[in-house]
């Protein structure tokens, strides 16, 4: 970060990765990653555990791969085979960490300051009073961390890793512990900051809500492995892998064979366990093949009486054998020869009347049953997974 | 009272306390934070002089004051006199006696420090040195006064390795506990008495203010 080294990232600053990172011992892991994040927002997700911090701290360079490459544009970071390993404070990395690590000692406006330390302190000054007020936290700057709120904090931390003009930014969860609708307004301010500066930024997060509203492109990981990526519908509405699907939210998730192919309406006939039968969309598989089928609660209609008239293919009689309340969820357990777990509204519980015992009538449209691979063929890479034919 | 002898303590103890102020910080540093698999052994040797009796520290500090090892010749080589008996040889042992009571504090809070907020400094472009006196220095203050006051008030109190390193000179290097004993010895016991309990008071007044203002509600003064 000296004078010259200050100048804007060239506009292809693609963020390339390529490691191994083995920790041993009694909880062995190993981190097996390799992708390239252009610039805008890559999404980070996966089940904790998964290596998302861990591979962070590679690029930022608090923890030392075993061997690979980490490279932004023409910047090498870290490369094994030529003993490159640029610290830190050279690499001019924006992180902001999941417990924010605000320094506890300083306020706002000095926390901002700290990495404009090669400023003079006029610059330094015009440049914070600008992002303070861009984040909307201006009048927060002489307070220290542990006299604002959680989302107030939140706002420092992006503040204090943006100011210092970094050529690549990495945010683990910075959004985890907010609410819905200061979420969204540090979510707004984020996306206008990345517009006006292309530069690659990699986002941990556990929030499908996120994925959708930020991202461009979702790496899904697991167990220290890319296991998935693609956009973030691509991710969220087909699934290709069952651990996918469950991270995408699907609540019922099915083992089932393709029956039935119809190419000339797009559909298929997929027999589930010994009696039911689904119509799903199409996919490239021949009768027989095993398929996962995953379906989200929150997608399954119910009905008291037989409904008629609904353009729906998939209507099953079944019959309630538990009903539950989740936060404001009413969650029901149907059984139809499987057991389907439905979501629904309080007011919808209250009309309906249910309670176990019910007789109920399921309702699922075709294009609410995803396809994935079967665990028997799960060795296929995620990319040659069944595709929905054209 | 003998006051020349309180003075001549608490210049002592002020100088070793503020000696070890900054000695032991770069100690107190490496401990914390090297990753050198022999350092449970510096560690060890840190700590030797909590539990090794005065005298012995004493013993071996005088022979390397002394005029046969090299330090004593070097010394007496520079200034014309040996280290021994003298209030700078007195400034040495105590240096080495009251070590492990600044470095163990420091270490401590040194090693509290969130490392989450050391990993935040290098990646905002901080070097080591500026991350230790920006982040790690400013939050370890409790333990920064903790060290500085039980250094100061060991040295206050030591008899052994006085006693061994710098004999009984008034104005040189007669110590207050050292005084204290020759009261005893001479059967004065109502001077042996006085100097005694102004000992005591000053010590536990000492105490009290480290503990006063490592109490984080007061924030430095009880009344603000």
């Amino acid at each position: 970060m000296k004078g010259a080294g200050r100048a804007m990232p060239p506009a292809n600053s693609s963020l390339t990765v390529d490691i191994r990172k083995r920790f041993p011992g009694a909880r062995a892991f190993e981190v097996e990653l390799a992708f390239t994040a252009a610039p805008g927002i890559t999404i980070l997700f996966g089940p904790s555990g998964a290596g998302k911090t861990t591979l962070l701290d590679c690029i930022a360079g608090l923890v030392l791969p075993d061997s690979g490459r980490i490279a932004a544009g023409e910047r090498t970071f870290f490369d094994h085979a030529q003993k490159i390993d640029v610290p830190p404070q050279r690499r001019r990395v924006g992180y902001v960490f999941q417990d924010l690590a605000l320094f506890p000692h300083l306020t706002a406006e000095e926390n901002i300051g700290y990495g404009l330390r090669r400023l003079d302190s006029r610059e330094r000054r015009r440049r914070g009073g600008e992002i303070l007020e861009s984040f909307r936290i201006a009048h927060l700057r002489g307070r220290k961390p542990g006299e604002i709120s959680g989302g107030e904090r939140q706002r420092v931390a992006l503040a204090r890793a943006l100011v210092t003009d970094p050529c690549l930014l990495l945010l683990d969860e910075p959004l985890a512990a907010l609410d819905a609708a200061t979420k969204s307004k540090i979510v707004a301010d984020l996306r206008a900051w990345n517009d006006a500066h292309q530069i690659p930024v990699l986002y941990v997060t556990h929030s499908r809500e996120e994925v959708f509203a930020l991202g461009e492109r979702v790496l899904v990981l697991e167990s220290g492995r890319v296991v998935a990526q693609g956009t973030p519908h691509e991710m969220m509405t087909a699934p290709r892998q069952e651990t996918v699907a469950q991270l995408a939210g699907f609540e019922n998730v099915f083992d089932g064979t393709v029956a039935s192919v119809h190419e000339d309406r797009g559909t298929m006939t997929c027999r589930i366990g010994e009696t039911l039968e689904l119509e799903t969309p199409l996919v490239r598989a021949e009768v027989g093949t095993k398929l996962l089928v995953g379906i989200r609660a929150g997608d399954i209609l119910l009905a008291t009486i037989r409904p008629e008239g609904l353009s729906a293919r998939n209507v099953i009689p079944g019959t309630l054998t538990a009903i539950a309340q989740r936060d404001m969820i009413v969650v029901a357990t149907v059984d139809c020869g499987i057991e389907v777990e439905v979501h629904l509204t309080l007011a919808a519980r209250d009309s309906l009347q249910l309670r176990p015992g019910s007789e109920l009538w399921l309702v699922i449209k075709t294009h609410s049953c995803h396809l994935m691979v079967a665990p028997a063929s799960r060795h296929h890479p995620a990319g040659e997974a069944p595709a929905a034919a054209p | 009272m003998d006051w020349q002898t309180f003075w001549l303590t608490f210049r002592l103890a002020a100088l070793v306390a503020g000696v070890l102020a900054i000695l032991g910080l770069p100690v107190a540093y490496w401990i914390s934070f090297s990753r050198w698999r022999w350092k449970f052994i510096a560690e060890a040797v840190v700590a030797l002089p909590i539990v090794l009796p005065p005298t012995v520290l004493g013993f071996y500090v005088l022979v390397a004051l002394g005029p046969r090892s090299p330090l004593g010749r070097m010394w007496q080589g520079l200034t014309g006199h040996t280290l021994a008996f003298t209030f700078e040889g007195l400034v040495i042992g105590s240096l080495i006696y009251s070590l492990p009571f600044a470095v163990q504090p420091f270490a401590a809070s040194f090693a509290g420090v969130d490392s989450r907020l050391m990993a935040a400094s290098a990646t905002l472009g901080a070097s080591r040195l500026q991350t230790f006196f920006r982040v790690i220095l400013p939050l370890s203050v409790p333990g920064l006064v903790t060290g500085v006051a039980l250094s100061f008030a060991h040295t206050m109190g030591e008899f052994g390795v006085v006693l061994m390193v710098g004999g009984n000179i008034p104005g040189v290097t007669r110590t207050v506990s050292i005084d204290i004993y020759d009261k005893v010895q001479a059967v004065d016991y109502a001077a042996a008495n006085q100097t005694a309990l102004v000992l005591l008071l000053i010590s536990f007044v000492v105490l009290s203010l480290v503990y006063g203002l490592n109490r984080r509600v007061w924030a430095v003064w009880p009344w603000k």
